[in-house]
C-alpha cells in the first residue's frame, strides 16, 4: 500500500484518492502562508452551525405573521432579509417566488449549484445533481412526484433557472389550521424543501388541519 | 461553453435521490475543499465567474463522474497553478518547494465573518438606460461561446418575455475570461415550456436570469 502520511484514515481504512489530494492541497496552500487553518475552522463552523435553513423559515413564518414584512419582501427582498440579520455570500440579491393555489414554483441551477445560502445554508446533494440539474427545468412534476409531491393538473408550474447572481426563495403558502400560530410555532413547520419548491409545508400527521 | 455544466434538458442521469436528515457534509475531504476553495478567492485573484469557469472547463467525462466537491478540488487546483500559486511538483508533495506568491496575506478568522456578510454583490451603477421593459417579447441569440456564458443551450433561440428587471450586473461572459466586469442590465425572462421543449414538459414556464447581449427584441 502506498503512503498516506498526510492523509486522515479513521479506523486504519484507507483515504481515498481524493481525501488525499485535498489534504495534500490543503498543508500546502497553510505551508506557504496562503491559508490560515483558523479561518477554515470559522468558515466551517458558519455553515455547520450558524447558517442553514432555519434562517429561511424565519423569514417565511414572518411573512405569514407580519403583512408589512411581505410587502417588503416584495419591493425588496435583499433588503427585507437583510433586516433580519441574513446578508451575504450567495445571497446578495435576493427575489422571493410566491406559491398560491394556482402557481407552484421550483428553483434549480441547471448550470453549476447557485442556492440562497444566507437563507438556506449550503445545498444539499440532490440540488447540485444531474438528475436534478437536468430534469427540473423540463419534467418538473417527475422531479416533484419523486420528492412526494403531486399537485393538481392545473397548477402553473413556474421553473426558475438561477443564471445570474439573483437568489430565489420560494414562499410556500401557510397550511389550513394554523390561524393564531406565533411566527415561531410556524417556523418549525418550514422545511427547507419548501423553500427551493419541491415539498409543501404542511401540519405534522396526526394533527387535526 | 457547451461543457458537461450545461445539464438543463438532458435525459438519462435517473431520479432525483433526497436523502433524509442529509448532514452539510459527508466526508471531512469536502469540509477541507470547500473551505479551502472560499478562503482561496479573496486573496488567489479570480472571481465568482472564473471558478465557475474553472470547473465547468472539467473534460466532460470527468465532470459528469465526479462528485460536487471532487470537481470544486478539479477546479481549485486549475486555478492555483494556472495563476502560479503553486507548481506541480509541490501539488505532488505536498510542501512548498518555491517562494510563495506576493499576493495578499491569509484571511484571519476574525476577517471570516465580514467576509461572508459582505458576499460580492454583482450589480453595478447603471450608464446607460435599459433596452428592454417588463413586458416586452424578446428572443435570445442562437450563440455558442467556447467560453464562459451563462445562457443554458435549451434557452438560446427562444422566445420569451421580460419579468423582471434586474439592475445592472457583472456580465460573467466577460468577467469569467478575465475581460473586466463589463456590467449589463440584467433580465427575468419567461419562456413558455412549449417554447422550450414542444410537447415533452410538464413545466408552465422556464424562467431565466438574461443579460441584455443575450436578447433581441422579438
Amino acid at each position: 500500500m502506498s503512503s498516506t502520511p498526510n492523509a486522515a484514515a479513521p479506523h486504519g481504512a484507507p483515504a481515498s484518492p481524493v481525501a488525499v489530494r485535498v489534504q495534500a492541497i490543503e498543508s500546502l496552500l497553510v505551508a506557504k502562508g496562503y491559508v490560515d487553518p483558523a479561518a477554515i475552522e470559522t468558515l466551517l463552523d458558519t455553515y455547520e452551525h450558524r447558517i442553514g435553513p432555519r434562517n429561511g423559515a424565519r423569514v417565511v413564518a414572518r411573512a405569514w405573521t407580519d403583512p408589512d414584512f411581505d410587502r417588503w419582501l416584495d419591493r425588496d427582498a435583499t433588503a427585507a432579509i437583510a433586516s433580519m440579520g441574513y446578508t451575504g455570500r450567495q445571497g446578495e440579491h435576493m427575489v422571493v417566488v410566491r406559491n398560491t393555489p394556482m402557481v407552484h414554483n421550483l428553483v434549480v441551477c441547471t448550470l453549476c449549484s447557485c442556492y440562497p445560502w444566507p437563507v438556506l445554508g449550503l445545498p444539499p446533494v440532490w440540488y447540485k445533481s444531474a438528475p436534478y440539474r437536468s430534469r427540473a427545468v423540463a419534467d418538473p412534476r417527475g422531479v416533484l412526484a419523486e420528492f412526494g409531491v403531486d399537485l393538481p393538473g392545473h397548477v402553473e408550474i413556474r421553473v426558475w433557472d438561477s443564471t445570474a447572481e439573483i437568489r430565489y426563495l420560494v414562499m410556500p403558502m401557510r397550511p389550513a389550521g394554523t390561524d393564531g400560530w406565533s411566527a415561531e410555532a410556524l417556523a418549525e413547520l418550514v422545511v427547507r424543501d419548501a423553500m427551493v419548491g419541491t415539498a409543501i409545508v404542511s401540519l405534522p400527521s396526526g394533527e387535526p388541519s | 461553453m457547451n461543457g458537461a455544466q450545461d445539464l438543463g434538458g438532458q435525459h438519462g442521469f435517473g431520479p432525483v435521490r433526497p436523502e433524509a436528515d442529509e448532514p452539510v457534509f459527508h466526508e471531512d475531504w469536502e469540509r477541507q475543499a470547500m473551505a479551502l476553495t472560499v478562503l482561496m478567492g479573496p486573496i488567489g485573484g479570480w472571481n465568482i465567474d472564473e471558478s465557475r469557469a474553472a470547473r465547468e472547463s472539467l473534460p466532460p467525462a470527468q465532470y459528469l463522474s465526479s462528485s460536487y466537491y471532487e470537481i470544486w478540488t478539479a477546479g481549485l487546483e486549475k486555478l492555483i497553478l494556472e495563476r502560479g500559486l503553486v507548481s506541480a511538483a509541490e501539488l505532488e508533495v505536498g510542501r512548498p518547494l518555491q517562494p510563495r506568491a506576493p499576493i495578499a496575506a491569509a484571511l484571519s478568522a476574525d476577517q471570516v465573518g465580514p467576509m461572508l456578510a459582505r458576499g460580492a454583490p454583482s450589480q453595478r451603477e447603471p450608464q446607460a438606460p435599459a433596452r428592454f421593459a417588463v413586458g416586452d417579447q424578446v428572443r435570445t441569440n442562437v450563440m455558442n461561446p467556447a467560453t464562459h456564458t451563462r445562457l443554458p443551450r435549451y434557452a438560446r433561440g427562444k422566445r420569451g418575455m421580460i419579468v423582471m428587471v434586474h439592475g445592472v450586473h457583472v456580465f460573467p461572459d466577460s468577467s469569467g475570461v478575465g475581460q473586466g466586469e463589463n456590467p449589463h442590465w440584467l433580465y427575468s425572462v419567461r419562456f413558455d415550456a412549449h417554447e422550450l421543449w414542444g410537447p415533452d414538459t410538464t413545466a408552465s414556464a422556464v424562467y431565466v436570469d438574461c443579460w441584455e447581449p443575450y436578447l433581441e427584441p422579438a
